[in-house]
C-alpha cells in the first residue's frame, strides 16, 4: 500500500540524517514515538514533537529509556506504528525491551544514532561500535534486523524501509546511524506519498476463536492481532506456545526460539542490503557501512588511480549478515580491507564468512573521528600484495 | 464509601460452576498461587468489579509486570499483556494513548511497581495517565522467595534480611497521593466487598487510580516472621484494620504488626493526561491540530 500523504512531506529538502530520519519515520506510517533526551540522537524526536501534532498521533517524553523502549510497544498493541530514539547509553538501556520486542514478535523500530563509547564515552563525537550490540546485546537467542544508512537521503529511505521490514517479518528494527550521518545535512528529495510504499500490519483475518496469536504461517511469521478488537489474547516475555500462553516445555522452548531466528533466513540469504561497485575484477573488497563507507569510498578510488583492483562491499543491512554474498566473494578476491569506527566488531562476521579463503584485513579506529582515506588506501596496498 | 454490601448478580453462566469463569482463562487453571496467597481473592474481585461495571469485556486490557502478581494477566480472559520487570506502566501508557477507548489496567506486585518501577509509578500518576494501577502488596518479592522489598515494614525477617529490615519503607498511598494520583485506596484482603466496590468506582474515575491491597504471602513472610498461615493474617487484617476515609495519606505507614489504616484517601479532579495535551495543542496550533488517529486497523 502507498504512503498516508498526511505524513509525507514531498518535495526538495536540504536536511540533516536525524531530521531526514524523521520524516522517514513519518512517511512510514509511524504515529507514536516515545523517546528520551540524548545527544546526538535528540534531533529525531523533537522534529517528530513538532511535526506530529498536525500530522496525527503522539509523542510522549519518557522519564528513561527503558520506558520509552516499553510505550512504544503498547502503542504497537494499541495499533500504532512506533518508534524510538537513542544513543549508546540509552541503547544499554533498551537491551531489555529489544529482548522483550524479539520474544513478543513485535514490530517496532529502535533508532540508534551512535556515538563514541564505552559509558558515557564521546556524546558529541561519532563511533560506530554498537554494532555486536545490536545484534546481541539482550540475552538470549534471537534475531534483527539492523540497517546502516551512509546519507541524510537514505535516512529518510531506510527509515521508511525499516518500518517495512519490522512488520513483514515482526522483528524489532535497529536503524544504526552514526553522529556524522545524523548531523549530515545533504539535499533530501522525498517523493510524493504515492510513490512510497509501506507494509501493513499483518492483521488476521481469522474469528477469535479460530485464532492462535502466535501461530506462524508459511513463512514463520504469525498473524497479529491488536487489543480492543475482541480476541481476548495474550502476549508474554515468557517462553510461550502458539495460544501466547507461558510455558516452561524445552520442546516449545525449542520450537519458539528457533523460529525467532529462522523466520529471518530469507532476509540473510536472498534479501540482503548490498551496494556493491567494481567488484567484478576486483583484488580487494572493502566492506564498510555507515559514514565509513563514505570515506571507504575514496579510498578504493585512490587505489584504482594507482592501478589496484579495489572494489566496494557496502553493508546497508548489516543484520542478518549476508554471509552468503562475503563468502562467495571470498572465493574470487585476495582480501577483504574492513574500516570500521570501533576497535573490530564486523570484522569478525566478514572472517567468519570468509573462513579463510581470502585475508580479511581490519582498520580500526576507536572513534570521535572518521578515518583518513590514506590509512584505508594504504590497509588497500597492503591486502593486494 | 458507602458501606453497603456489594449486589453482585450470581448468575452462573451455562457450563460453568462459577460466576467469574467467564473472566478467567479457565484452561490456565489452576493457577501457581500458593494455598493462603491473597492475590486470588484480589483478581476474584477484580472479576466481580468488572461484572458489577459493566464494562465492555472487549475493550479492558489489564498489563502485568513480574513477580506472582505479574501473573494476572495471564489468568484474565481480556486482553492480557505479561510485560518485562517494573515496565507496565510504561507499556500501559503506550497502549493507552494509542487506543484511548481502552480501559487499561495495571495489576502488579509491590516490588514491580516500587522498586524496579518506582521511577515509572511517580511519572504516570504526576502526568495524570488514564490508567488505573492495582498493586497486590504482600511486602515481600514472593516469586524469587521472599526477599526484602521497598514496602517491607522495618524489623521483619526476609530472605535478604536475615537479622531484620531497618531500612524504612514505602508508604504507598502518601507516595501516590504526593505525585498526584486522582483516586488512592487502600484495603485489605479481608476487606472483599469493600475492595470490589472501590475497583468498580476506580474503573469508572478518569485519570490515575491507585488502589494497594495488603495481601498475605503465608509462604514466605508470614512463615519466616512466625505470623501464622493465610487464616491468621486473616484475624490479623480484621483486628487491625481501621476504615478512615479521606485519612491523611502521610498518617497511613504499615508496619509490621500494627493499625492497617484502609478506605479512600483520594478522589479528585485533575485534567488527565490527555486532555492536557489536547488542550495545550488546541491552544498552540488551533485548526492545525489534528487529532490522533493512532489505533488505525489499517495502518
Amino acid at each position: 500500500m502507498h504512503a498516508d500523504p498526511k505524513g509525507v512531506l514531498t518535495g526538495v529538502h536540504f536536511l540533516d540524517g536525524d531530521h531526514a530520519c524523521c520524516e522517514g519515520t513519518l512517511a512510514a506510517g509511524a504515529r507514536f514515538a516515545a523517546g528520551y533526551p540524548i545527544t546526538p540522537s535528540t534531533e529525531v524526536v523533537e522534529r517528530f514533537a513538532s511535526r506530529i501534532p498536525t500530522v496525527g498521533g503522539i509523542f510522549i517524553q519518557m522519564e528513561d529509556e527503558l520506558a520509552a523502549s516499553i510505550a512504544i510497544q503498547g502503542a504497537v498493541w494499541g495499533g500504532a506504528k512506533a518508534f524510538t530514539v537513542t544513543s549508546g547509553p540509552g541503547f544499554s538501556l533498551m537491551m531489555e525491551h529489544i529482548g522483550y520486542a524479539a520474544i513478543t514478535e513485535t514490530p517496532c523500530v529502535f533508532v540508534n544514532v551512535q556515538r563514541g563509547g564505552p559509558s558515557t564515552g564521546l556524546p558529541t563525537l561519532p563511533a560506530q561500535a554498537d554494532m555486536m550490540q545490536a545484534r546481541w546485546g539482550s540475552h538470549g537467542d534471537y534475531g534483527i534486523i539492523a540497517l546502516c544508512p551512509n546519507s541524510p537521503q537514505e535516512c529518510f529511505d531506510l527509515t521508511i524501509t525499516g518500518f517495512n521490514l519490522a512488520e513483514e517479518f515482526r522483528v524489532p528494527v535497529m536503524m544504526m546511524l552514526d553522529e556524522c550521518v545524523g548531523h549530515m545535512t545533504e539535499k533530501v528529495i522525498i517523493p510524493p506519498a504515492d510513490q512510497i510504499e509501506v507494509s501493513p500490519r499483518r492483521y488476521t483475518h481469522k474469528p477469535p476463536a479460530e485464532y492462535h496469536p502466535f501461530e506462524p504461517g508459511e513463512d514463520l511469521v504469525p498473524e497479529m492481532v491488536k487489543a480492543g478488537d475482541g480476541y481476548r489474547f495474550h502476549v508474554t516475555g515468557l517462553t510461550h506456545d502458539e495460544r501466547g500462553y507461558p510455558s516452561m516445555d524445552v520442546a516449545t522452548q525449542d520450537r519458539l526460539v528457533r523460529r525467532l531466528l529462522d523466520k529471518l533466513k530469507p532476509f540473510s540469504n536472498g534479501r540482503a542490503i548490498c551496494d556493491t561497485a567494481d567488484l567484478e575484477d576486483a583484488e580487494v573488497a572493502v566492506v564498510s557501512y555507515g559514514i565509513t563507507s563514505r570515506v571507504a569510498q575514496r579510498a578504493i578510488e585512490l587505489a584504482r588511480t594507482r592501478g589496484i583492483r579495489a572494489g566496494k562491499f557496502r553493508l546497508i543491512s548489516a543484520w542478518p549478515f549476508p554471509e552468503q554474498h562475503i563468502a562467495a566473494l571470498a572465493g574470487r578476491v585476495k582480501a577483504f580491507v574492513v574500516p570500521e569506527l570501533n576497535l573490530g566488531q564486523m570484522v569478525h562476521e566478514v572472517e567468519r564468512a570468509a573462513a579463510g579463503r581470502a585475508k580479511v584485513i581490519p582498520v580500526s579506529h576507536a572513534g570521535g573521528t572518521v578515518h583518513d582515506p590514506e590509512v584505508i588506501l594504504k590497509a588497500i596496498v597492503e591486502a593486494a600484495k | 464509601m458507602s458501606e453497603q454490601l456489594l449486589e453482585v448478580e450470581c448468575e452462573i453462566p451455562e457450563g460453568s460452576f462459577n460466576p467469574v469463569e467467564p473472566f478467567l482463562r479457565m484452561d490456565r487453571i489452576p493457577h501457581i498461587w500458593c494455598a493462603g496467597c491473597g492475590i486470588g481473592t484480589t483478581v476474584n474481585c477484580f472479576t466481580r468489579a468488572l461484572l458489577e461495571s459493566k464494562a465492555n469485556l472487549d475493550k479492558v486490557a489489564i498489563v502485568s509486570g513480574i513477580g506472582c502478581t505479574g501473573r494476572v494477566a495471564g489468568y484474565a480472559r481480556l486482553d492480557s499483556f505479561h510485560t518485562t520487570h517494573g515496565r507496565a506502566i510504561p507499556f500501559a501508557t503506550g497502549l493507552k494513548l494509542a487506543n484511548p477507548e481502552l480501559q487499561v489496567v495495571v495489576y502488579s506486585g509491590d516490588g514491580d511497581l516500587f522498586a524496579i518501577g518506582g521511577n515509572h509509578f511517580i511519572h504516570a500518576a504526576r502526568r495524570n495517565m488514564d490508567i488505573k494501577v492495582i498493586c497486590v502488596n504482600n511486602l515481600t518479592y514472593a516469586m524469587t522467595g521472599g526477599q526484602t522489598a521497598p514496602t517491607t515494614p522495618s524489623h521483619v525477617i526476609s530472605a535478604t534480611a536475615p537479622y531484620g529490615v531497618f531500612e524504612p519503607a514505602f508508604n504507598l498511598v502518601q507516595l501516590a497521593d504526593a505525585c498526584g494520583a486522582s483516586y488512592v485506596a487502600r484495603w485489605t484482603t479481608f476487606h472483599v466487598k469493600q475492595l470490589a466496590r472501590s475497583m468498580e468506582e476506580v474503573l469508572k474515575k478518569k485519570g490515575f487510580g491507585f488502589i494497594e491491597i495488603v495481601s498475605p504471602c503465608p509462604t514466605l513472610y508470614q512463615r519466616r516472621n512466625k505470623m501464622g498461615d493465610g487464616l491468621d493474617t486473616m484475624k490479623y487484617y480484621k483486628q487491625a484494620s481501621k476504615i478512615r476515609h479521606g485519612a491523611p495519606t502521610g498518617e497511613c505507614s504499615l508496619t509490621k504488626s500494627g493499625e492497617i489504616v484502609v478506605g479512600k484517601f483520594i478522589d479528585r479532579e485533575r485534567p488527565d493526561y490527555y486532555e492536557l495535551l489536547q488542550a495545550q495543542m488546541h491552544e498552540s496550533l488551533g485548526d492545525r491540530y489534528a487529532e490522533p488517529e493512532v489505533g488505525c486497523s489499517e495502518c
